[in-house]
């Protein structure tokens, strides 16, 4: 009983993250009918934009320290972060310590704008083109922003810690009645998991409560008569690009203290963030959620002890499967509507 | 007068004996002294490093290739001189190789077998390699050094720590100077017993892929002669990221011990998430929960930041070494490029070192003559104090370092301490030790 809470729980950060960058992908399906494979890598670059406001937050400059020596036996050189010294070190040491909290007010006009340069620069010009070319020119797109993230930052992961007050872990098994240790939670997954409660409910009540959000949906069930009442749906739907991205890039800010991040973590979630939405259906964005926590949790339900000594490689292959059996039995998907992805 | 009658089947005829008579001189002398794939005719002899230049190893990739250039520069009488003025062998004489001046060529591995092999080729082809070296990974070490057994040319790998590598996939023409998985694990089990004691209840995550498994079994048969029982081995994807759903049940266990067989990517993951869910701040079975790390890799180290902070694991070299060559060589590369070289940067170096000083010595770029001179080749001086090149496997038989995640780094380099020098003899095995056995060396390849 335990280890099956301590797995829904472990699913539902994973599942976070699916459904925040599932919920972008399938916004842009939804508005704009474009398979989007460069959104891993706006759920990465957000992750480096709360990497860079750290590293912004640590500029320092340099002091010779003659006491004590470098590795060549040279006059240490110490550095002095700015921040410390402009604020004092108790409150200087504590904005060092919230950069990523501090990094989603950073993130959000800089993934807006990349969003909306994507759209209007690139993807604008292959809106009536097949799928395939979609995907071949975003996926094209990915590769260079991971190169570009790489020529700057490097190939290897780059610490970047949660605030201090978020470490350790959460025995959620005493509070209800285990033993100690039993069902244990790090902090910041909780965290994690309730700041993506609220972004998903913030982009649900933003379409369905404004006026703005209403044009959306209207555009997304019937384009054309939207633009015979005389709306420039276009510029909506590139502002919901700038939003999709901005959703992608703070999933991946918030991600920064699970595992630190490198160039490349944006592919490892883009293709898994892709059978999400085709289990929720392409262009559902209930769906995207539901699938995205259902697939977090199974995931972790699959890489169980007990499982895998039944059904070995079960944890590497559980989503595909679903997938696979999800296609074959319901194209449309958990919450598609008919007719999408169907013939 | 004589009356020649050119018809188009005489002709034929002829060209074909003419042909066959060109191909013979190599068909016959493929195996005599003086001809061997790509035999340097000119004044300079070609090598080829083959790195991770992309992938998620490009990082260790790119300070290999840093000792590779220092090394050439080196060897052609350039720079300081490093550690060829501290080695016991004073066959160099910065002159180059044999008085040809070294060049070099590169290759891109990617850390992935197939890519790795193609840049290979490519160099012993297209380029004229006369020798391969470099790599990250142990699975492009088996790999490469196939490649260049039949190629017939000689393979230096560099950081490869499997035991398959000088185990079950070693070639003659195949040569390692870094240590292995065994060698990590004989290490370890003495300093681990000292510290955590003999009654410990192990667990351990291990990558699912070659490296994972011989570092698994290593280090479980070492600690279990020690007394420690091992709870459970559970194997992770190469490619998982979050290791939350295999690290959340290892409390559940009762174990108070988690042994990480991972590397890269997958180390600095797998320990952040450890010490996220507060592991090593538990007490289970009334001792404090420990995490051990059997491969230590400072670069990869500074992923997990202040997550190594007191976590005990192994390595090959470290630059806080004071040794005259680990100090010549911290030197040296140091002043060139503003930090201080991993323990890939030094394996690479150092084999790059052996290989000219074996050519030297052996007097001809001849791969069986090479092989000849590094086998049982001891030397001294090259960091990691009196070393064996054993013939039987080709694997280097030195001290190994035990080290622990340092609590108080006094700079970004700074981030492991030194807690023992194990003595090669504590570190040495049988040839035909089960965690080494079936493959064979062979016979060593000329090429030609």
């Amino acid at each position: 009983m335990d280890a099956i809470i301590l797995q829904i729980l472990n699913g539902l950060d994973k599942g976070s993250a699916y459904a925040l960058i599932a919920l972008g992908l399938t916004l842009i399906f939804g508005t704009l009918g474009v398979v989007n494979f460069a959104h891993g890598a706006l759920f990465m670059i957000g992750a480096f934009c709360a990497v860079t406001l750290s590293k912004l937050l640590n500029a320092s400059y340099t002091t010779i320290d003659e006491s004590r020596t470098d590795f060549l036996g040279n006059p240490l050189k110490v550095e002095q972060p700015y921040v410390i010294d402009w604020f004092g070190p108790e409150v200087g040491a504590a904005i060092i310590d919230w950069s990523v909290p501090l990094a989603i007010l950073f993130a959000i006009p800089v993934m807006i704008l990349i969003g909306v340069i994507m759209e209007r620069g690139l993807i604008k010009h292959f809106y009536n083109r097949p799928h395939a070319d979609q995907i071949l020119v975003t996926f094209g797109l990915a590769i260079v922003l991971q190169e570009i993230i790489k020529f700057y930052f490097g190939a290897n992961p780059i610490p970047t810690p949660a605030p201090d007050a978020f470490t350790g872990s959460f025995d959620f098994g005493q509070v209800i009645g285990f033993d100690a240790n039993q069902i244990i939670y790090p902090y910041w997954r909780l965290v994690y998991f309730a700041f993506a409660a609220v972004i998903i409910g913030a982009v649900f009540a933003f379409l369905q409560f404004t006026t703005f959000g209403m044009v959306v949906r209207a555009g997304m069930a019937d384009r054309e008569t939207v633009q015979l009442l005389g709306i420039n749906i276009d510029r909506r739907f590139t502002i919901m690009f700038g939003l999709a991205a901005a959703v992608a890039g703070l999933a991946g800010v918030m991600y920064v203290p699970i595992n630190p991040p490198n160039y490349h973590m944006g592919m490892d979630f883009l293709v898994l963030s892709f059978v999400v939405v085709v289990v929720g259906g392409m262009g559902s964005l209930p769906g995207a959620v539901a699938a995205g926590f259902l697939l977090g949790i199974l995931e972790s339900f699959a890489s169980m002890g007990a499982v895998i000594d039944l059904l070995p490689g079960i944890n590497q292959i559980i989503i595909y499967l679903v997938a696979i059996i999800i296609l074959l039995t319901r194209p449309r998907g958990l919450m598609g509507r008919k007719g999408v992805m169907e013939e | 007068m004589s009356k020649s009658h050119l018809t188009r089947r005489g002709l034929l005829k002829t060209s074909a004996i003419a042909g066959a008579g060109v191909a013979m001189p190599t068909i016959f002398t493929a195996s005599s002294a003086s001809a061997f794939t790509n035999e340097p005719t000119g004044g300079t002899v070609t090598l080829g490093f083959n790195v991770p230049q992309t992938g998620p190893y490009a990082d260790e990739g790119a300070d290999e290739l840093r000792a590779y250039e220092l090394a050439v520069e080196h060897l052609n009488g350039g720079g300081d001189g490093g550690m060829m003025n501290t080695f016991s062998s004073d066959a160099l004489q910065g002159n180059g190789i044999l008085g040809k001046k070294v060049e070099y060529v590169t290759g891109d591995t990617q850390t992935k077998s197939d890519a790795a092999r193609a840049s290979a080729k490519s160099m012993i082809e297209k380029d004229g390699a006369i020798m391969i070296t470099g790599g990250s990974s142990s699975g492009v070490a088996v790999a490469v050094q196939a490649l260049c057994q039949e190629a017939g040319v000689i393979f230096m790998s560099g950081l490869t720590h499997s035991n398959d590598t000088t185990g079950k996939d070693k070639r003659a023409n195949g040569f390692r100077h870094f240590f292995n998985s065994y060698m990590s694990g004989a290490a370890l089990a003495p300093v681990l017993e000292a510290n955590y004691g003999s009654d410990r209840k192990a667990y351990h995550l291990t990558a699912d892929y070659n490296w994972g498994y011989t570092t698994e079994e290593a280090i479980v048969s070492s600690t279990e002669a020690m007394g420690w029982e091992t709870v459970n081995t559970v194997k992770t994807p190469l490619t998982q990221t979050d290791f939350s759903s295999y690290i959340a049940p290892v409390l559940q266990s009762g174990a108070d011990v988690l042994v990480l067989n991972h590397y890269g990517g997958n180390m600095v993951n797998s320990l952040t998430n450890a010490v996220q869910f507060g592991l090593r701040d538990k007490m289970v079975n009334g001792k404090q929960f420990e995490i051990v790390v059997p491969l230590y890799s400072r670069l990869m180290a500074r992923g997990a930041g202040e997550n190594v902070k007191g976590i005990f694991g192994s390595t090959n070299w470290h630059w806080s070494l004071q040794d005259e060559g680990s100090k010549a060589f911290v030197k040296s590369f140091g002043e060139k490029y503003g930090f201080p070289p991993s323990q890939a940067a030094h394996t690479c170096y150092v084999q790059t070192l052996l290989y000219a000083d074996a050519v030297e010595r052996a007097g001809s770029f001849q791969p069986c003559a090479v092989v000849e001179a590094l086998e049982d080749f001891e030397f001294d001086g090259l960091g990691n104090g009196p070393t064996l090149y054993r013939a039987e496997d080709h694997q280097c038989f030195k001290d190994v370092l035990v080290v622990k995640g340092k609590e108080n780094p006094q700079s970004e380099f700074d981030l492991l301490e030194i807690v023992e020098k194990t003595p090669v003899d504590q570190v040495t095995y049988a040839p035909d030790h089960p965690q080494f056995a079936g493959g064979s060396l062979g016979t060593c390849n000329n090429g030609g």
